[in-house]
């Protein structure tokens, strides 16, 4: 039998070379699902896996060719002979990507879809990920590929909606994961995307939001095991017990970001990874380099003007430099609706000696919480500020 | 993607709408029929979209009960008041917006009820918390 490791790596190849042969991707997509499932049903490995592979699923994929084409009444149009394509050495990885994530498809099909098609993982470890039912991930994989079967597809060079889905996939990866401890979440969507993420860099070597994007991972996944204290509670970056910081991932995070700034085609992934290097470096979260954390929040304000996540963000740092007022203004100017205003806007008031106002709007933060650690979080928050002070 | 929870009321909620003022002994045996065949297909529509994660009834019959103190054993309060609030049953959504939420709620209220006609019923939908973000 070939490994389930082995089967994981070589799925994302088998599709490529199925998909660079001219195979619509919905169709390849499930002829490699069926070659695997022959393979694990096989008693010996076979001695070339990936050939092995390769011609199974593209019998897979004629057989179910022809019979659609039977259904359909048409002409059988494919040829059973492979035709000459260019090297399977080719890494397919960004071809791939660029289909799973279509901007077609909403962010949560994307996701799923890549981890199957490109990450290897199985249908029940993405909806143990997720959390629904392993039925209900299904039917979210095949109307994602049945819309992709009448998308038109963009050229593999456009990645801006690749990073995005990759993103997404880290930022949303911690829940999943984490927060149940119960061994059940076997499938850690943010190192997946991670994974996925330095694969496509290795592909494209010359793209630096690529690299950035990798870098951002990095530097954020390097303080995972500080985020959150013993009782599980959420610890903020200010109060993170910084000896619990991954040095080596920092390390290879600063050195990915270097060289992609070297390229001096600066994007927003790499100045949000510059911002998230500074915090890394700041031994203490007073000596902070703030002024410079700020010059990065000025360029990504130009990067991606308009943005109030980023004008949120900058807030904070304008607060440090400027003073904890200066940056309140700046707040409360913003949509009142926006998430986390009112975490940041008590920041700043704790920071301005503010403490009623602060725990206030630390209360009101909480109402709103988007989860249930932040939630406790920003209640202690406006617990502590209410008692009395000794 | 977010997670919600449409929660349906025997009792309890806005002022019902006139459809749904008559309580379910009171329809003939096909409407109820009807109307639970209506949900079945609900449940069954948001399994083809990929959006759907439980959906269970709940008996009308229960108690309150809380802890009675050390060695003591649990306090109960019941059977429920006739004013109270009272839950039906459940069903949970994992769909791309509030929006999406709210169209699937109302496509639930839209269960037939006496005489065929759309019963109106309220649905409330609240939000599962999540994950925080990884990226501060």
């Amino acid at each position: 039998m070939i490994t389930p490791r082995l089967l994981r790596e070589l799925a994302p190849q088998v599709l490529g070379v199925l998909v660079r042969r001219g195979a619509d991707f919905a169709t390849a997509e499930d002829a490699v699902q069926e070659a695997l499932v022959e393979a694990v049903r096989r008693d010996a490995a076979p001695d070339d896996p990936k050939a092995w592979l390769i011609t199974v699923a593209w019998r897979r994929f004629l057989d179910m060719r022809r019979s659609a084409s039977a259904r359909a009444m048409r002409e059988v149009t494919v040829t059973s002979r492979p035709p000459a394509g260019p090297t399977e050495q080719t890494d397919d990885t960004l071809l791939l990507l660029s289909r799973c994530c279509h901007p077609d498809l909403t962010p949560a099909s994307a996701i799923a879809l890549t981890l199957r098609a490109v990450g290897g993982l199985t249908t029940a470890q993405i909806a143990r990920a997720f959390l629904v039912p392993e039925a209900t991930m299904a039917q979210r994989i095949s109307r994602a590929k049945r819309t992709l079967g009448g998308a038109r597809f963009q050229r593999p060079g456009e990645v801006g909606a690749v990073l995005r889905v990759l993103y997404l996939m880290f930022d949303n990866g911690f829940a999943g994961a984490r927060d149940r401890g119960d061994g059940i979440g076997d499938t850690d969507l943010a190192a997946e995307a991670i994974r996925l993420t330095r694969q496509l860099a290795a592909a494209e070597p010359g793209d630096p939001e690529i690299a950035g994007l990798l870098a951002l991972m990095l530097l954020h996944h390097a303080r995972r095991a500080a985020r959150f204290d013993a009782a599980g509670d959420l610890v903020p970056l200010p109060r993170q017990d910084r000896s619990r910081w991954d040095t080596d991932m920092i390390a290879e995070g600063v050195e990915v970001l270097q060289h992609a700034l070297a390229r001096d085609r600066l994007g927003e992934y790499q100045a949000q990874a510059a911002i998230a290097a500074l915090h890394d470096d700041a031994p203490t979260a007073e000596e902070t380099d703030w002024p410079q954390i700020l010059e990065w929040y000025d360029e990504l304000v130009r990067l991606t003007p308009g943005n109030p996540v980023v004008a949120l963000n900058r807030a904070v740092a304008v607060g440090h430099v400027d003073g904890p007022l200066v940056g309140l203004r700046l707040v409360e100017e913003l949509d009142p609706g926006l998430p986390r205003r009112d975490a940041v806007a008590a920041y700043l008031e704790e920071r301005a000696g503010n403490h009623a106002a602060a725990a206030r709007r630390y209360a009101v933060a909480a109402e709103t919480a988007a989860s249930v650690a932040e939630r406790a979080h920003l209640l202690k928050q406006a617990a502590r500020l209410n008692r009395p002070a000794h | 993607m977010a997670k919600y929870l449409l929660l349906k009321h025997y009792r309890g909620g806005p002022r019902p709408h006139p459809n749904a003022e008559a309580s379910m002994e009171q329809w003939t045996p096909e409407e109820i029929t009807a109307h639970i065949d209506f949900m079945n297909r609900v449940a069954d529509d948001l399994r083809e979209r990929g959006e759907f994660v439980d959906a269970q009834a709940l008996a009308p019959e229960g108690e309150f009960v809380r802890y009675g103190g050390e060695g003591r054993p649990p306090v109960t309060d019941g059977p429920f008041a006739e004013t109270k609030d009272l839950i039906a049953g459940w069903m949970i959504i994992d769909v791309d917006s509030k929006e999406r939420a709210h169209e699937a709620a109302a496509y639930l209220s839209s269960a037939p009820g006496q005489g065929g006609k759309p019963l109106h019923e309220w649905i409330e939908v609240r939000p599962f918390h999540g994950g925080p973000p990884v990226v501060e």
